[in-house]
């Protein structure tokens, strides 16, 4: 068997190469592009489980590299590569599974609409650009693929193109982490500038292996930090952005305008975990040094957004506005694990938290498929028995999500965090911000699960018809994630750290030594009560409005007027924003604007004008001085022909007496020498 | 004193002048013909001058020159009256400034 | 002496006659004058020791193209101008000038060129039997080249002068070779002049 470095390459070209021949299909070809899309995922999952099995091997692994160079530039050229180390290989795994799936769901989901063709073309797409950055050895690769992730997660988000609010919302997406990219980009050209190459491993010569590190982390730069933590937080400036980190998370409530499956695939699973993932691969250089600040900003910056969007998702009324939240939230979770636990920390919790919040996103989608088209919670209701596959899979990522304990791998990666957390030696704050956002989470999640499949049904205004359960091709994902939602936990307890070795290449088997910690059970115990109280919070107050009416208030709103006003409007941020660095934009724009028709416009008016004068005067030159002396010349011509033709008169003495006079006249010159 | 070979040559330049002035001052086409014999005359004269004063007269190139001088003029003279006779018959005029039908 | 005085006198009786020949109103008395100015060049040839010559120019020039000249004068008698007109054209005086031009011209150099101050080397002959030979021998060439251009130059006078049978007027292409051998009856042509009958005017060599 080939080594898969040689083919890992396929593995993002596969689904790139399908994109690229559906964009050509007519849209009637509906068939044509989702088999491209679906056949090409299923080969490129096939390959990463053959790339995964290959680094299953050794202990400790073997990190397999291709490095070639693209072109040449000067002396040096630009190098691209790819990489294959237990990193890549659970992220591949993971993205390509994950797409295959909701690939599948999309064929049921999006079976109505007329844009088939450009869908599955565009998935494809994200899905080719996803990969390329999980398999990038090259910073640069990294860039360009992220780059394509955020063009199609654009496209994606504006798939209806004609809804202004999708329309908007796109741009909102690409602009707002556009501005985080900027960091990213100058991060980039920075590391490449201080240490040469933009390859991550390159046999020791690489940004990110010991000789470049150890130069990156002596330099100081601007306020006397470190250049290796400049660098480390202009590129985490870019997966702030991304990842939906405050302050730049106000993007994701509004993609989902996007198809569900879009929000699935992209804002729950993949793309917000791109920027997990870039804090992950660029981990040596966060934490290179003595003393790793830039780990401390990602812990600070992920606790605080994890529970400012747990909070804000309390008072929010869409169902798919809810998950959003939750997803900002889990992000800057794992943000904390990697800042205060490493790698497989933050790792763990990606993967466990991909499969339940797509799961989330995809039942939720059968939700709304069900309710005809129906988001918001509060025209919802008694879909539990309406929907049983559905609330049975939901069900099971609601308790994954809110990290039910045991059984459900939530738990086991939310609680690694807060291990690590518990014994962050800078701080116990984020500890407790973590705790508080526990209960947040299982809180919010009840109330959407009450308001959504207990109580009656909706008799809502508006609505088109009793709800129906989705057909099997949007079920059965749901089943298979709903598996994987239980089982991943599996990977990482503390009775079986196998996640934590895969990743870090220690050597450590099953042993039960940790269950009879002291300090672990007792953090079990602590997050199982905290979750538990919340639910039955939860439980308590909202039981009760799924059985009536829905024309009544939600009874946090009744409670806390003021403050459920506040977190439904998300703390005012957008609001803040558009007061003002929009307006600041606008101006600028409308002074563009300004400088454009007045300035540069004139400027090339003026330009055009003196041309137009030029062109005047040089046909007045023209016609005055040009032809008017033409004409005179060819009137002296004339006149002097006149002139001539005096010789010639046709009679014969003339003639003659010229001859004479010419003779005598040279006869003369000869005899006294003339010239 | 006998002639001097300059006399006869002004004698010739004489005879050429008037015929030549005949021919470009008279009206008459017919008058200029016979200046135009004057001159071949003047020509002649200066050829059979230098004959007789110059330094090998048995080679007779001067008076048979002259000879054949002769006879052109002769025959020029002939088709030069038809031609003046033709041209009356047409033109009705043999006065030259009439004869300007080549006028550039 | 006696040649100086002979040569005075030829000379002065060829220029008065010259002159008169180029200046006399009426055009007979121009020809006349002509006559006698070649008669006089005769002379001088006879002086100069070349009779055959001399006889030459008697016989051709005042034999044949002055008794020509005379012919002419008289076959184009209509166009006479009037006793009171001048029979020089109106620019004569520019003529005269260059005229005078070309005389300075010639007899500059040669009053001015001392090798032309020469006197007579010792008596030259020139026996018309030498001239018979030469011609025969080493002008043989330009003697029947002669030949063919007096044919020429006969057959040529007679074509242009013949009468033609056009009754166009002039400036009509006159066809030189619609000859019809003798006389023509031509029907009224508008000939103003009057003309004896078309006669072929003949040269003599």
């Amino acid at each position: 068997m080939p080594q898969p470095i040689k083919f890992l390459w396929l593995i993002p070209v596969l689904p790139l190469l399908a994109a690229g021949v559906s964009a050509l299909l007519k849209r009637e070809r509906r068939q044509w592009a989702a088999s491209l899309a679906i056949g090409s995922m299923a080969v490129s999952w096939l390959l990463s489980c053959a790339a995964f099995f290959s680094t299953l091997g050794g202990h400790p692994y073997v990190r397999q590299i291709f490095n070639f160079r693209w072109f040449d530039l000067a002396q040096s050229g630009v190098p691209l590569g790819w990489v294959l180390d237990p990193l890549t290989a659970i992220m591949l795994m993971m993205v390509t599974l994950l797409s295959l799936l909701i690939f599948i769901y999309s064929l049921g989901y999006m079976e109505h609409d007329k844009n088939f063709t450009r869908f599955f073309c565009f998935l494809s797409l994200f899905a080719a650009a996803m990969l390329g950055i999980v398999i990038a050895n090259s910073l640069l690769l990294l860039f360009i693929s992220w780059e394509l992730v955020g063009l199609s997660s654009y496209l994606l988000i504006g798939f209806w193109f004609e809804k202004p609010a999708a329309a908007a919302a796109a741009k909102k997406a690409f602009i707002t982490t556009r501005i985080g990219d900027i960091g990213l980009l100058l991060g980039m050209l920075w590391l490449y500038h201080r240490s040469g190459t933009v390859l991550f491993y390159d046999n020791g010569q690489g940004c990110l292996e010991q000789s470049s590190l150890a130069g990156l982390v002596v330099g100081t730069t601007v306020g006397g930090i470190a250049v290796s933590t400049a660098i480390a937080l202009l590129i985490f400036s870019g997966a702030v952005g991304k990842s939906g980190q405050f302050p730049l998370h106000v993007w994701l409530p509004d993609a989902m305008e996007g198809p569900t499956p879009v929000s699935a695939l992209i804002h729950a699973a993949t793309m917000v975990a791109a920027g997990v993932f870039l804090v992950a691969r660029m981990y040596p250089l966060m934490s290179a040094g003595p003393h790793p600040v830039a780990l401390q900003v990602v812990t600070w910056i992920g606790a605080l957004t994890a529970l400012f969007a747990a909070a804000i998702a309390v008072a929010q009324n869409d169902i798919k506005r809810i998950i959003a939240f939750s997803t900002i939230s889990q992000l800057g979770y794992m943000m904390m694990g990697l800042g205060v636990g490493g790698v497989s920390v933050g790792m763990f919790h990606l993967i466990t938290h991909a499969f339940f919040k797509s799961l989330l996103f995809l039942g939720a989608g059968s939700v709304i498929h069900g309710c005809h088209g129906e988001q918001d919670i509060r025209k919802m209701g008694g879909l539990r028995k309406l929907m049983p596959w559905t609330f049975a899979t939901y069900a099971i990522g609601t308790m994954a999500l809110c990290g039910v304990p045991l059984f459900f791998s939530g738990f086991w990666s939310k609680d690694e965090i807060l291990r690590a957390a518990r014994d962050w030696p800078l701080s116990s704050v984020p500890f407790y911000l973590g705790l508080a956002g526990a209960f947040l989470t299982a809180f919010y999640m009840t109330r959407q699960v009450c308001y959504v499949f207990f109580g009656k049904p909706a008799e809502a205004e508006g609505s088109h018809g009793p709800a129906h359960e989705s057909p099997a091709v949007m079920t059965i994902p749901l089943a298979i994630l709903a598996a994987f939602a239980v089982l991943a936990g599996f990977l990482g307890t503390p009775v079986w750290p196998w996640f934590h070795s895969y990743l870090s290449g220690e050597n450590t088997p099953f042993t039960l030594a940790p269950l009879f910690e002291h300090r672990q059970l007792l953090l079990m115990l602590l997050s199982t009560v905290v979750v538990g109280a919340a639910l039955a919070l939860g439980w308590r107050i909202f039981s009760q409005v799924a059985s009536t009416p829905r024309r009544e208030m939600d009874p946090l709103e009744k409670a806390e007027p003021e403050l459920f006003r506040w977190l439904q409007n998300k703390l005012f941020v957008d609001e803040f924003y558009a007061a003002t660095v929009i307006r600041l934009n606008t101006a600028f724009a409308r002074f563009s604007n300004w400088m454009d028709r007045v300035v540069w416009s004139g400027a090339v008016r003026g330009v055009s004008g003196l041309t137009t004068v030029l062109a005047w005067v040089n046909r007045t030159l023209d016609e005055s001085g040009v032809n008017v002396g033409f004409d005179l010349g060819c009137a002296g011509l004339r006149g002097t022909g006149g002139w001539l033709a005096v010789l010639q008169n046709g009679r014969v003495q003339r003639y003659l007496r010229v001859v004479g006079l010419v003779f005598s006249l040279l006869m003369l010159a000869l005899i006294w020498g003339w010239p | 004193m006998n002639p001097l070979l300059s006399h006869y040559l002004v004698l010739s330049a004489l005879l050429f002048s008037v015929g030549f002035a005949g021919a470009v001052t008279r009206r008459s086409a017919i008058i200029a013909l016979i200046g135009l014999e004057l001159m071949l005359n003047a020509a002649n004269l200066n050829f059979i001058a230098f004959w007789r004063y110059g330094s090998n007269p048995q080679a007779l190139t001067g008076v048979m020159f002259v000879l054949f001088s002769i006879a052109m003029a002769a025959a020029e003279a002939a088709v030069g009256l038809a031609l003046v006779i033709s041209i009356y018959r047409q033109r009705k005029t043999i006065r030259l400034d009439n004869l300007d039908s080549l006028k550039g | 002496m006696l040649n100086e005085i002979t040569f005075y006198l030829t000379a002065i009786w060829t220029l008065v006659f010259a002159i008169a020949a180029m200046s006399l109103r009426q055009m007979v008395h121009c020809a006349l004058s002509a006559a006698a100015a070649f008669a006089g060049l005769a002379l001088i040839y006879l002086e100069l020791n070349a009779p055959f010559v001399g006889f030459a120019q008697l016989l051709v020039y005042v034999g044949a193209i002055a008794i020509l000249i005379v012919f002419a004068v008289l076959l184009t008698r209509g166009d006479e101008v009037g006793p009171n007109r001048s029979q020089a054209s109106p620019s004569w005086l520019a003529g005269l000038a260059v005229a005078l031009l070309v005389l300075g011209a010639i007899a500059l150099p040669i009053l001015s060129s001392p090798s032309l101050q020469k006197v007579a080397p010792p008596v030259a002959t020139a026996p018309v039997k030498r001239i018979g030979e030469e011609l025969m021998t080493r002008y043989v060439l330009p003697l029947e080249t002669v030949g063919v251009l007096l044919t020429a130059a006969m057959i040529g006078a007679v074509v242009i002068a013949l009468r033609e049978e056009s009754e166009k007027p002039a400036g009509q292409g006159t066809s030189l070779l619609s000859f019809n051998g003798g006389r023509t009856q031509r029907p009224a042509t508008p000939e103003t002049a009057a003309h004896p009958e078309t006669e072929e005017a003949v040269t003599l060599p």
